[in-house]
């Protein structure tokens, strides 16, 4: 008898497997670190700042995302669906939601491998500096759960087609809606003529804002909540899309 | 082992299967005939519990597939229609995925996969990815897909498509060696191969079921004794389906 977690760990083995088995772990990881040490120590002003920290590097980190993360799960359900395979994987003995779980993991697991891969930032900091490594790490946790968040987007907009492009087109336009809603340009416009109460409330909803307190080295329970059901609210999505699919 | 009672689905407008009921027991092979179009893969996925019906049951070794499904899909072996797999993946990973997905560990999974290896001859292409090798190949790499688990329950959508006559030969023969054993439906366009395999054949043409019957007592319903004339007789091409609607 197959345990939820047996059925779960079987999916994710293979997708994470899927990645490295084709060369797209690779380009994207190659393209990721480049990215990151390009905005970290060029746009970002690593060296100009005379302070020892990774605000450069995580400053830049949700537009670097925007664009990356879709493009790492833009795949999950849409190339299942292109090659037909999605049939072969509903009709073994798994739940859809454990499919969509497994996927969904494996491809956040392969992000924080990446994130992890940035690790000579922080050790650049260390040897220059006296950084503040528990804001780092908090840091960390922070990109780690932004990354989590555009992924379960992009996991649903995957399932919603079979086209890759359409998918990803379709998550980076929804990730983006959620950093321009907090983006300070914006909201300072929206503030001239709304009421302040509905610029915070609209706020509220940015990624931006709670992925802040994290690079503040502050831990709240509603930051981490907000990430949490922002991505539980799309891997159920993601869910009613496949069964939408499949009942014709 | 299979019961299927007055399922029916509609997309949309359109009735894909209007109302088909059928029993496949153990040790038989059921041959699922029907023109393209005439609702003989979406049966088979009601079936397999991939897609829900609108109305009507399935249960599979007495187990309804709506209420249990993960149960009935243990006990099923499915090839989907085109035989799909992971093309990325090499033929060797995807049978040990497929294994480690019906709970195969260790040993168990290691003797699974030399059984199925040996029975569709994969053993010069274990280590290929997917991509690379031949329809037949790849069809027969779904194949043992669907049999790592040695199920009771084989549901085959067009087993034969897309192989030579030497590998058609052969699929059938395997079939008909597992039908001593297990329920099978299988579905074809080929007329033959329900004679050589089936030992009971059901046409269905839009979606409902126009005949039932040991492959014998087909042919002796057509005036000249061949099974294609029957087939003809009682089916409508879609060209002609389209021209009279």
């Amino acid at each position: 008898m197959m345990t939820h977690w047996a059925a779960i760990s079987t999916v994710a083995r293979r997708e994470l497997a899927a990645y490295f088995e084709s060369p797209v772990a690779y380009v994207f990881l190659v393209i990721f670190l480049l990215l990151a040490g390009f905005f970290t120590f060029t746009f970002g002003g690593f060296f100009e700042r005379g302070e020892a920290s990774l605000a450069a590097f995580f400053n830049w980190l949700p537009w670097l995302f925007l664009f990356l993360v879709p493009a790492a799960g833009m795949r999950l359900w849409s190339e299942e669906r292109r090659l037909g395979t999605i049939e072969l994987l509903l009709t073994m003995p798994v739940a859809a939601w454990q499919a969509i779980l497994g996927k969904f993991l494996a491809s956040w697991l392969f992000l924080v491998i990446a994130l992890a891969l940035t690790f000579p930032i922080v050790v650049t900091a260390n040897w220059l500096g006296d950084p503040d490594n528990g804001v780092i790490a908090s840091g960390y946790v922070g990109a780690a759960l932004l990354a989590g968040t555009y992924l379960a987007i992009s996991c649903m907009t995957s399932a919603l087609t079979r086209n890759q492009v359409i998918a990803f087109i379709l998550a980076v336009v929804l990730c983006l809606l959620l950093i321009l809603v907090g983006f300070s340009p914006l909201t300072d416009l929206l503030a001239r003529w709304a009421s302040p109460w509905l610029v915070e409330a609209v706020t509220k909803f940015s990624v931006l804002v709670h992925y802040d307190g994290f690079q503040k080295g502050v831990l709240d329970l509603r930051d981490l909540l907000y990430f949490l059901s922002v991505m539980a609210f799309t891997l159920l999505a993601t869910g009613v899309v496949i069964r939408n699919h499949r009942a014709g | 082992m299979i019961k299927v009672e007055n399922l029916s689905k509609s997309f949309g407008p359109k009735r894909a299967v209007d109302g088909i009921s059928f029993e496949v027991g153990k040790g038989e092979v059921l041959g699922f005939l029907g023109p393209n179009g005439a609702g003989k893969s979406t049966t088979m996925r009601m079936i397999t519990g991939f897609i829900p019906p609108s109305s009507g049951t399935v249960s599979v070794c007495g187990l309804d597939v709506l209420e249990h499904p993960i149960e009935v899909k243990r006990r099923i072996g499915y090839l989907p229609e085109a035989a799909p797999s992971y093309t990325d993946m090499s033929v060797l990973s995807f049978l040990k995925f497929a294994a480690a997905m019906r709970g195969l560990r260790g040993e168990g999974r290691r003797g699974a996969i030399r059984r199925v290896v040996e029975l569709c001859h994969l053993e010069s292409v274990l280590g290929q990815t997917i991509d690379t090798l031949s329809k037949g190949f790849r069809h027969r790499t779904c194949l043992a897909q669907a049999l790592i688990h040695d199920p009771e329950v084989l549901i085959l959508d067009e087993p034969t498509d897309g192989l030579d006559p030497n590998q058609k030969h052969e699929v059938r023969t395997l079939i008909r060696r597992m039908g001593e054993s297990k329920a099978i439906i299988f579905s074809t366009h080929i007329l033959e191969e329900v004679e050589a395999a089936c030992t009971r054949a059901i046409i269905i043409d839009r979606g409902r079921i126009v005949a039932n019957g040991t492959p014998q007592e087909l042919k002796a319903r057509s005036t000249s004794g061949r099974l294609e004339d029957f087939f003809r007789s009682i089916t409508r091409s879609d060209i002609v389906a389209e021209a009279a609607a």
